[in-house]
């Protein structure tokens, strides 16, 4: 039965609904395709068994009439949420043999409303990178990439850092996957993908559990093939958490509601600043494209500036790194995870973090550390900081003129491992469009729009206002409609 | 002032003092973890406390308000936009790899400490702030030859720092500091103040200076966990600079240690050696939002302060500032002297508790709670002398055995047959027995040597066993010796 693999979220509900087929072979189904698609190494820890313990569990609670929203469906994990009795592993060595003791909120609530783990997908070590090419268990490669499986001939990146959580639902492994975003780690890959991914307000869903990068930035959302299937499996991972501090006390809409289609006389806010120099012709093509679909289902496309666009990136590799500098202090080889010993306290803190951080983190935990010390406080994250509430303030500006705002997602279409590699400010400029969001907390979304010369997927980004996800969704499913892209990853389970 | 007297003149020291008070509460400043002392190691941590990936702190709302209880306590600025920071640096028993602390924004601002110096005068510190902060683990060195052992059990546990202005000008100054400051926090209920159990520490700021001029450069002693350790680090550590001054050398402002086995300071590391903590606000922690109307309700329910005490005891009572400085300095002394003096004679009740009662307790090594003797039973004591069922005198022999035995005074007088004679028949057979047996000295007296009167009361007071109410024997002897 591999169609079933093929089915979207809300396919997959119905059919379970009508008994057309049960959460156990839904599941077998899914696990299988998890094994074909290993070339692809999207998964760090594959869990059959408790896949089909889980599904078994969920045909039972069907049978009594207790499903939950999500009763029966298969996902994958990234491996940033720490999962119960699971290896979870942030991609990185340093967290080697670690087996929590506990299930992060988002995973909890997916599982209470029936979903089914298939696994831990791999992404960019501490969610650190735009490619999944700085994960400790090696890079994923993107099911669109062309030529013999396991033979490419150019070998496509997946995006990052959720690039295994791309690559699984893309190449239809999972029916969806959980992403977190801290610069745009689930809408770029979305975009490179081909498939959905949101990232919600900040403070939507908890982050305990969650592997921290950047606290004030960090943000759980789903990835799914469907602007509908975001909306399912969105509303099961958010909801108000007291064990996170910035978690929000805001009841969690049922967000399928709000996929009326009708988005007449809503002001689509056109950023002038994005139009950024050297935009490649397909990007800027797609973005119009975008512009006249939503007007013509009765939307009014507006110019808005967001004049602080430009600092973005900057505050942005401030921010992020300072927060992550602290953050990844807790990995000293003393209480889990990997312990270099050494002579001396200091050698073994030197030891396990020299061997078990990989390049990009230590990179970016010098300049976090940089960014903190005496004497460039100021110069740097304090101004950042100031800088960052300016940007928050450019939308709440943009919002008085708009309702939701367009952008494409990322600047090209999905590169090729080994390219941009060299330089680290190449491959953060893939976030130029996705950080403005994730510094105001803003919900963003990246909907498939097409595909480029190279057949590659394109994305279109979505903004809206702080916990309106729901008109971000809508418009979200307009463009999709439009856009109605056939075009699917060569490589599919 | 008094001034240290230096080679080139007088010398006077600054003293500035950093406390660290454990507050009182159930659960740890950001998790829900247990912080009762003394537990098993490592028995009473929670995944927060142990920096486990992807726990977060949620601040414990019991913790908040009893850094206000104690804010309002100190007649401080209660801050009601605060904000959480961290310190980071790395070492063994911080798992976080930083700190939870308060940095640039704290929960408490400017207050004061009026401390009640021996002789009677009083004098005001400044409190720069008071701000929350997450305790250490501890680092056990002592479990292996080779390996470090860590205790998180007080890891994350919810501190105050109380930091003063640099009012401080001599060692006894910075002892009445902190003994004020723990009996006020001992009041408030916000910390128990035991230094020795580590749940009041202090950091000591030490600089010296020509009377007039401006401050010296300091040096910071860390850790002290006495008031003695406290007077003492200032007295060496004042000679100490004032030695390296007038040898002509200058002062290296740096972090040093108190060698409680030699009593001399030690050099922990040099202001170039000093941590960069690189703080910045804690993205886990929302600023800190008090309702003002909150605040006021735990205003509303302080308790007396030693202060107010001290001058109601002083009002109310009519005791020296003294013996009312000596009975609040704890509230479970100033409660047990009350409940003696309620209905009493206050000044007589101050004199028992003060003079007898404490002096057992010192000599026993117990505390006001621990006494045998109860305010109520030291209250029918005072009652006995009071009604004339026996002496002053006797009723010292009384207290000490109550103090044995825990029994009431009456039970003791009862069984040890030392109810005060008042029959006159009866002393006056002591007296004649007495004054035959003395023939020689009753004449002597009444040849006008006045003195032996007492020899006489002596006599009698022994041949009654003491028992005799004085101011009959007085007033019949003197009858008797004139007739």
């Amino acid at each position: 039965m591999t169609g079933l693999t093929h089915l979207t979220m809300a396919a997959a509900l119905d059919g379970l609904a009508k008994k057309e087929f049960t959460a156990v072979e839904l599941t077998e189904a899914h696990v299988k395709a998890v094994e074909t698609i290993r070339p692809l190494n999207a998964f760090i820890t594959e869990t059959p068994e408790q896949a089909l313990t889980m599904a078994k569990a969920s045909d039972a609670r069907r049978a009594k009439g207790e499903a939950g929203p999500m009763e029966g469906l298969p996902i994958a994990v990234k491996d940033l949420f720490c999962t119960k009795g699971v290896p979870t592993t942030a991609a990185s060595h340093i967290l080697d043999g670690f087996k929590p003791e506990y299930e992060s909120t988002v995973t909890s609530n997916l599982w209470r409303d029936g979903a089914v783990m298939l696994g831990k997908v791999n992404l960019d070590e501490f969610a650190m990178g735009s490619a999944n090419i700085t994960s400790h268990h090696g890079n994923v490669i993107s099911p669109w990439s062309p030529g013999e499986v396991g033979n490419w001939s150019r070998q496509l990146v997946p995006g990052g850092s959720s690039g295994g959580s791309a690559a699984a639902v893309a190449a239809r492994a999972a029916l969806g996957a959980t992403g977190t975003d801290t610069g745009g780690s689930i809408r770029q890959p979305a975009a490179f993908t081909g498939i959905v991914g949101i990232k919600p307000t900040y403070g939507r869903c908890s982050r305990w559990g969650v592997v921290a990068f950047a606290s004030s930035l960090d943000q759980a959302g789903p990835m799914t093939r469907t602007v509908e299937d975001a909306a399912i499996m969105l509303r099961s991972m958010c909801g108000f958490d007291p064990k996170d501090s910035t978690s929000v006390d805001m009841a969690v809409p049922d967000f399928r509601t709000a996929l009326t289609g009708d988005i007449r006389g809503l002001k689509v806010g056109i950023p002038k600043e994005y139009r950024v120099e050297g935009m490649p012709a397909e990007i800027a093509a797609i973005w119009d494209q975008g512009i006249a679909w939503l007007k013509e289902a009765g939307a009014e496309p507006v110019e808005i500036s967001l004049p602080h666009t430009k600092y973005a990136l900057a505050t942005y590799y401030i921010v992020a790194p300072a927060e992550a500098s602290s953050n990844l202090a807790r990995y000293d080889g003393l209480r889990y995870g990997l312990r270099v010993e050494g002579a001396s306290l200091k050698d073994m803190y030197e030891n396990t973090r020299g061997a078990g951080f990989g390049k990009e983190v230590r990179r970016r935990i010098l300049i976090g550390t940089y960014v903190l010390s005496a004497g460039y406080y100021d110069a740097y994250y304090n101004k950042a900081r100031q800088v960052r509430t300016r940007i928050k303030w450019d939308f709440d500006e943009a919002f008085k003129q708009c309702d939701v705002i367009l952008t494409p997602t990322a600047p090209s279409t999905a590169f090729a491992i080994g390219e941009k590699m060299d330089d680290p400010i190449q491959m953060y400029l893939n976030d130029v469009f996705t950080v403005p969001a994730s510094l105001a907390g803003l919900p963003g979304m990246s909907v498939p729009a097409g595909v480029g010369s190279d057949g590659l997927p394109l994305g279109l980004q979505l903004l809206g206002r702080p916990f309106d996800e729901e008109t971000v969704l809508r418009v979200g499913q307009v463009i999709e409609k439009a856009a109605a892209v056939t075009a699917t990853p060569p490589f599919m389970a | 002032m008094s001034y240290i007297q230096g080679e080139t003149g007088d010398w006077e020291i600054v003293i500035g003092l950093e406390v660290h008070a454990q507050v009182i509460s159930n659960a740890k400043l950001f998790s829900g973890a247990a912080t009762a002392f003394g537990a098993e190691p490592n028995s009473q941590v929670s995944f927060v406390d142990a920096a486990f990936p992807g726990m977060l702190p949620v601040i414990n709302e019991r913790c908040i308000e009893q850094a206000v209880r104690t804010g309002l306590g100190l007649k401080a600025q209660i801050n009601l936009h605060s904000v959480f920071d961290r310190k980071n640096y790395f070492y063994a028993d911080l798992p976080q790899g930083y700190q939870i602390s308060q940095y640039l924004q704290p929960i408490v601002g400017k207050g004061e400490i009026v401390l009640d110096l021996p002789d009677g005068s009083s004098r005001t510190v400044g409190v720069t702030r008071l701000h929350l902060e997450q305790d250490a683990g501890k680092s056990l060195h002592d479990q292996h030859p080779a390996k470090t052992y860590i205790d998180l059990n007080r890891s994350g546990v919810a501190l105050m720092e109380i930091v003063s202005e640099p009012d401080m000008r001599t060692a006894e100054e910075a002892g009445a500091y902190v003994r004020k400051l723990r009996s006020i926090l001992r009041y408030l209920g916000t910390c128990d103040g035991n230094m020795e159990e580590g749940s009041m520490r202090c950091d000591v700021n030490v600089s010296v200076r020509k009377p007039g001029a401006p401050f010296g450069t300091r040096c910071e002693i860390k850790n002290v966990n006495s008031i003695r350790f406290v007077m003492q680090a200032i007295e060496y550590e004042a000679r100490r600079q004032i030695e390296i001054i007038e040898d002509g050398g200058k002062i290296d402002q740096e972090t040093r240690l108190w060698d409680t086995t030699k009593f001399v300071t030690r050099s922990m590391r040099s202001k170039e050696e000093a941590h960069d903590y690189r703080y910045f606000p804690d993205p886990d922690l929302l600023p800190l939002e008090l309702d003002a109307e909150w605040v006021e309700e735990i205003k509303r329910t302080l308790p007396e302060l030693p202060d107010d005490k001290k001058a109601r005891f002083i009002g109310e009572y009519r005791l020296s500032p003294y013996d009312a400085d000596v009975l609040v300095s704890e509230k479970a002394r100033a409660d047990f002297f009350e409940a003696v003096a309620k209905g009493r004679d206050p000044k007589l009740a101050a004199n028992w508790v003060t003079g007898e009662l404490f002096g057992y307790l010192n000599k026993a090594g117990k505390e006001i709670e621990e006494s045998p003797v109860s305010a109520e039973n030291l209250g029918g004591l005072i009652d006995l002398i009071a009604d004339n069922t026996i002496s002053g005198r006797i009723a010292k022999e009384v207290f000490e055995a109550m103090f044995e035995t825990g029994e009431k005074p009456a039970d003791i007088v009862e069984k040890k047959g030392l109810r005060q004679v008042t029959d006159t028949g009866a002393i006056e057979a002591s007296i004649d027995a007495v004054l035959a047996a003395n023939a020689d000295k009753v004449a002597e007296f009444r040849s006008g040597k006045d003195k032996l009167f007492g020899f006489f009361v002596g006599q009698v007071m022994k041949a009654t066993q003491g028992k005799a109410n004085p101011a009959l024997v007085n007033e019949i002897l003197m009858t008797k010796l004139k007739g």
